[in-house]
C-alpha cells in the first residue's frame, strides 16, 4: 500500500475539539464582519458598483504620479492608478463616472496621454465599462444566486440524507411565497435575501432538518469567512469573485456530505452507540479524503495564483481562502452543528425504516 | 473475461473515440491540417475575453418612443377628424404618455367618440364636458397595445443595430435581446472599438420639429420657455473644424420622425457643401407634404440625436418625400450620418449600459497563461496522485486525461464558449477532480484493511463510494447550474466547464477506472493491489 498522510484507524476526538473550533470561527468571523463595517460593507468592483475600469499599457515606463498628473485636468471622477503586473509600463484605471457624458473614456486618454506625454504611445488593453442601473442589477442577482444555491442544497440534502423530500418541498414552497411577498410589498433585494436565509435556517431547525442545517450552516460559515478575509485584504468584488463564492459553496458542500454520508452509513450500521462516536468516526474515517482533495485542489489553484495571469489572481486567491476554510469547517463545524442538534442516543427505528426502505444495508 | 467487463469497456472506448472525435477540432493545429474534414465540424468557440473584441449591453428609452409614438398619432386624429368637419385643438403630451386634447363644440362628441371607437380603439379614450361647452379628451395607451408598440420598438432598435453592424463586416456578432428593452451585442474579434461604438451607438434619432418664434433667448437659455415647448442646442460649424452652440425654442412634439426614411445618401450643393439627402417612404411623405403645406414660411429644425443641425424656413408645400438636412457638415460627417439613417435610425435613443471590451493582444497572453496554468497544475496532480497511490494513481491519472478530453468535446459539441474563467473551470476541475478517485481508493484501502481479498475490495470500494459521489457531486451540479442561470458571459463559461467536469469526472472515475481495475486484477488471483 502506498503513502498514507492519516494513520489508518486515527481517532481523534473532533467532537471533544468542538469548543476550540467555535472560538476560532468566531474569532474569524468578527474579524471579517469588524473589517466590514470598518471599510462600510464590501469595497463593490465596478461590476457591481458601476464604473469604468481600463487596462492601459505604455511603451515606456511611467509612474503613476505621471498618469494622474496627465488626466488631471479632465476631472475624473474618483481616480485611481494601480499598477498591474510587474514593471512600470501596465496600470489599471479606475474612474467611477466619466466627468463628461457625450465623451467616451478613450477619448480622453487619447488627448490627455497625447498631450503630456506625445512620445510615449499607449494602447487601452481592456476596457469594462458598467452603468449604476446595470452594476445594482447585477449586485441583486448576485445575491439571489448565493440564496438560491443554498436553498435548493438544503432541498437535496434533507431529502436524500433523511427521506423528508416532502418537508423539504413544503419549506422550498413557503420560502417562495414569502419571498414573492417580500418583492411585492419593496423590500430590498439584500433585505430580502437575509431574510431569506435566516428563515431557511428557522425552517429547517423547527423542521428537524438537521443534516441540512449543519450542511447550509457551514458553507454560510465559508462564505462569510472568505468575504471577511477578501474585505481585509481590501479585495474587490465583482462577479468573478461572485463565481469563485459559489464555487466555495459547492466545494464546501461536497466536502461536508461526503462525511455526512460516512455519518449515515454508520447510523445505519449501528457502528456506534451514541451520536457523538458515530459522528468522530465518520469524521475520522474520511479524514484523509479530506485532506488529499483539498491537497490536489491547492496545488492547481497555487498554478493558477502563480500562473493564471493577472485578471484571473483574485479569484485564485479567493478559491484558495475558500477552500482551506471549507475544508476546515467540513471537519470542524458541520459536523458538530449535526451532533448539536442531534438526540443522544441513536433511535431503533431509524436503522429499521432504513432497512425497510432500501431492503439492504 | 467476464461478460459485463467486455461490454463497459466496449461502451468506454466507444465514448472515448467519439470525446477525441469532437475534442480534435479544438486543437489548432489539427483545426488546419487536412484531416479536419473527417472531424466534425464544431469547435469550441473563444469567449471575447479571449480572441479579444467588444461586448456592448445598450439600453433602450422605449418611454421616449412610446411618448413620440403617441403624439404622432395625437397629429393623425386632429388630421382625420378634420376630414369630418370635427375640430380639435392641437394635441398634446402630459405626463410622458398622456395625451390631451379639447374638442371645441360639445354637439360634436357623439361624432368624436364614434370616430375615436372606429379608427383609434387601440387607445383608451376619456372625456370630461368642460363648462364653456368645449370637451377635453385624454388618451392613453391600452395595456396590450403599449406592450405592442413597446416590444416593436425593441425588435426594430435590435434590427437596426443589426444593420449597422453588417456595415464594418464581423465574423460572428451576436446580438439579441435582453429583459428591460436591453440588447446585449457581441462583436468577436472586432479592434476598432471606437468606430463600433460610434455608428452602432450613434442612435441617429431623426426629428422634426417646429421652431417657436419670438421666445426671449436669454430666457430660454435658462430654461424659460412656454408650454409645450423646450429648449435645444443649435449646433454652428465655426471654419476652423469645431462647433459652436446656440439656443432655439422648439415644439416639444415631434411632427416627423426619421423611421419614416427610406434612403438617404450624400449630395453637393451649388457651394459644393455637402448634405444629406433623404426620401421619405410613401406614409412620411404623406405626412412631410402635410406637414410643410400647413407650416409654410415657418421653421422647421431638423433635430438629429437631441441637437438642431439646421432649422430651415419652409418656402412651400413639399410633395415627392424628398428633403435633405445640411448642417454644415464635413464630408465624412454627412458620409457617416447618411450611413446610420440608411440603416435605419433607432426607433428611441438607446444608451450605453455596460461596455466591455478586450484588445486581441491581451486575449493572447490570458490564452497563454491560462494554457500554462494548467499544465503546471495538471503535472502536479498527477505527480502527487503517482507518488501517493502507485499504480493507481497512475490509472486516476488516466481517467483525469480523459476528462480533460471529455470537457473539450463537450465544450465544442454543445456549442458552448471558452472564457478565461472557464479556464480557470478547467483547471479547477483538474483538482477536484480526483477527489472521486481518492474518495474511491481509500475506500478500497479501508477494505483491504478489513482483510478482503483485492478483487473484493476494488468490488466493494466502487459500489460503496458510488453513492456518495453522486451526492456530493449533486450539490457541486446544482450550484454551477444557478451560475449559469444568473451570470452573464465569462461567468456562465465557467459555469458550463465547471458542470462538464463533474459529470465527466463522475463518468471517468466511476465507470472507467473500474474497467482499468478489472483488467488489471481480473483473473488474476494472487495480484497485489498497488494502491
Amino acid at each position: 500500500m502506498g503513502l498514507s498522510i492519516i494513520k489508518p484507524n486515527s481517532k481523534i476526538d473532533f467532537i471533544g475539539l468542538r469548543k476550540y473550533s467555535v472560538i476560532l470561527s468566531l474569532a474569524l468571523l468578527l474579524l471579517g464582519l469588524g473589517s466590514l463595517i470598518l471599510h462600510g460593507g464590501p469595497k463593490y468592483g465596478i461590476d457591481f458598483s458601476g464604473g469604468v475600469l481600463a487596462q492601459v499599457r505604455f511603451d515606456s515606463a511611467v509612474q503613476p504620479q505621471e498618469i494622474k498628473d496627465s488626466l488631471a485636468s479632465a476631472k475624473l471622477q474618483g481616480l485611481s492608478v494601480q499598477r498591474f503586473g510587474d514593471g512600470d509600463t501596465e496600470y489599471l484605471l479606475r474612474i467611477s463616472s466619466v466627468g463628461e457624458v457625450d465623451k467616451r473614456l478613450p477619448e480622453i486618454l487619447k488627448a490627455q496621454f497625447g498631450q503630456s506625454m506625445p512620445n510615449n504611445t499607449f494602447s487601452i488593453e481592456r476596457l469594462d465599462m458598467v452603468g449604476p442601473k446595470i452594476g445594482a442589477d447585477l449586485r441583486s442577482a448576485a445575491l439571489e444566486a448565493l440564496y438560491f444555491a443554498v436553498l435548493l442544497i438544503a432541498i437535496y440534502i434533507s431529502g436524500r440524507f433523511e427521506q423528508r423530500w416532502f418537508t423539504a418541498g413544503i419549506m422550498a414552497a413557503g420560502l417562495a411565497s414569502g419571498m414573492y411577498l417580500l418583492d411585492l410589498m419593496g423590500t430590498p433585494k439584500q433585505l430580502q435575501v437575509l431574510i431569506a436565509m435566516l428563515l431557511t435556517l428557522g425552517i429547517c431547525w423547527k423542521l428537524k432538518l438537521n443534516f441540512a442545517l449543519g450542511a447550509v450552516i457551514a458553507l454560510i460559515h465559508d462564505v462569510l469567512i472568505t468575504v471577511g478575509i477578501l474585505s481585509l485584504l481590501g479585495k474587490e468584488f465583482d462577479l468573478t469573485i461572485v463565481a469563485a463564492l459559489l464555487t466555495i459553496v459547492g466545494y464546501s458542500l461536497n466536502d461536508t456530505i461526503i462525511v455526512f454520508d460516512r455519518i449515515r452509513e454508520n447510523i445505519f450500521q449501528r457502528t456506534a452507540p451514541t451520536y457523538g462516536e458515530v459522528i468522530n468516526k465518520a469524521v475520522n474515517q474520511t479524514l484523509s479524503r479530506t485532506l488529499l482533495t483539498s491537497c490536489t485542489t491547492m496545488l492547481v489553484l497555487v498554478s493558477l495564483f502563480l500562473f493564471g495571469g493577472g485578471i484571473i489572481h483574485d479569484f485564485a486567491l479567493t478559491l484558495l481562502v475558500g477552500v482551506t476554510v471549507g475544508t476546515y469547517s467540513s471537519i470542524f463545524v458541520a459536523s458538530p452543528v449535526l451532533y448539536a442538534f442531534s438526540p443522544n442516543e441513536i433511535p431503533e427505528e431509524e436503522v429499521e425504516s432504513h432497512n425497510h426502505a432500501d431492503g439492504t444495508v | 473475461m467476464r461478460e459485463g467487463l467486455r461490454w463497459r469497456l466496449l461502451v468506454a472506448i466507444f465514448v472515448l473515440v467519439v470525446g477525441v472525435v469532437y475534442a480534435l477540432p479544438s486543437i489548432p493545429a489539427i483545426g488546419t491540417s487536412p484531416i479536419k474534414k473527417f472531424l466534425p465540424e464544431e469547435k469550441v468557440s473563444l469567449g471575447l475575453d479571449l480572441q479579444g473584441g467588444i461586448h456592448l449591453v445598450l439600453g433602450v428609452d422605449v418611454d421616449k418612443a412610446l411618448s413620440t409614438n403617441l403624439s404622432l398619432m395625437g397629429q393623425d386624429i386632429r388630421t382625420v377628424a378634420r376630414e369630418d368637419k370635427i375640430f380639435i385643438l392641437q394635441p398634446r403630451l402630459v405626463q410622458g404618455e398622456k395625451l390631451e386634447f379639447v374638442l371645441l363644440k360639445s354637439s360634436q362628441k357623439e361624432a368624436l367618440d364614434a370616430l375615436l371607437e372606429k379608427s383609434f380603439n387601440r387607445l383608451d379614450a376619456e372625456s370630461t364636458v368642460l363648462d364653456n361647452k368645449k370637451v377635453r379628451y385624454t388618451l392613453t395607451y391600452t395595456p396590450e397595445y403599449r406592450k405592442y408598440v413597446a416590444d416593436l420598438t425593441l425588435d426594430q432598435a435590435v434590427k437596426t443595430i443589426r444593420n449597422r453592424v453588417d456595415q464594418f463586416g464581423v465574423a460572428e456578432p451576436d446580438i439579441r435581446k435582453q429583459q428591460d428593452y436591453r440588447i446585449q451585442v457581441q462583436l468577436p474579434g472586432l479592434t476598432d472599438t471606437e468606430r463600433a461604438i460610434k455608428i452602432i451607438g450613434k442612435t441617429a434619432h431623426l426629428e422634426f420639429k417646429m421652431v417657436r418664434e419670438g421666445v426671449d433667448p436669454a430666457k430660454a437659455a435658462k430654461g424659460i420657455v412656454p408650454p409645450g415647448t423646450e429648449a435645444m442646442q443649435q449646433m454652428h460649424r465655426n471654419p476652423d473644424g469645431t462647433y459652436s452652440e446656440s439656443v432655439i425654442v422648439l415644439n416639444k412634439n415631434a411632427a416627423l420622425t426619421g423611421d419614416t426614411i427610406s434612403d438617404a445618401r450624400v449630395a453637393y450643393d451649388k457651394f459644393n457643401k455637402p448634405y444629406v439627402a433623404i426620401t421619405f417612404n410613401s406614409s412620411g411623405s404623406r405626412r412631410f407634404e402635410e406637414l410643410t403645406g400647413e407650416n409654410v414660411k415657418k421653421r422647421m429644425a431638423i433635430v438629429l440625436d437631441g441637437k438642431v443641425y439646421s432649422a430651415p424656413v419652409i418656402q412651400e408645400k413639399i410633395r415627392g418625400g424628398r428633403a435633405s438636412i445640411s448642417g454644415s457638415f464635413t464630408t465624412e460627417e454627412a458620409h457617416d450620418l447618411a450611413i446610420v439613417l440608411r440603416a435605419g435610425s433607432l426607433p428611441a435613443p438607446v444608451k450605453i449600459l455596460e461596455e466591455r471590451s478586450v484588445g486581441p493582444s491581451l486575449g493572447q497572453e490570458s490564452i497563454d497563461q491560462g494554457i500554462t496554468a494548467t499544465l503546471i497544475g495538471g503535472a502536479l496532480v498527477m505527480i502527487f496522485m503517482m507518488i501517493y497511490y502507485g499504480f493507481s494513481g497512475v490509472i486516476a491519472n488516466v481517467v483525469l486525461l480523459m476528462n480533460i478530453v471529455f470537457i473539450v468535446a463537450g465544450l465544442a459539441a454543445f456549442g458552448a464558449t471558452l472564457t478565461l474563467p472557464g479556464i480557470a473551470g478547467i483547471i479547477l476541475t483538474l483538482g477536484m477532480a480526483v477527489d472521486a478517485n481518492v474518495i474511491i481508493f481509500e475506500r478500497i484501502r479501508e477494505e483491504l484493511r478489513r482483510g478482503l481479498t483485492p478483487f473484493k475490495a476494488v468490488d466493494e470500494g466502487f459500489s460503496s463510494a458510488t453513492l456518495t459521489i453522486f451526492d456530493a457531486n449533486v450539490t457541486t451540479l446544482l450550484a454551477a447550474i444557478i451560475l449559469y442561470q444568473f451570470g452573464t458571459g465569462p461567468i456562465r463559461g465557467f459555469a458550463v466547464t465547471l458542470s462538464l467536469g463533474i459529470l465527466a469526472s463522475m463518468f471517468t472515475a466511476i465507470f472507467c477506472a473500474r474497467i482499468i481495475f478489472g483488467l488489471w486484477i481480473n483473473g488474476k488471483p494472487g495480484r497485489k493491489l498497488s494502491i
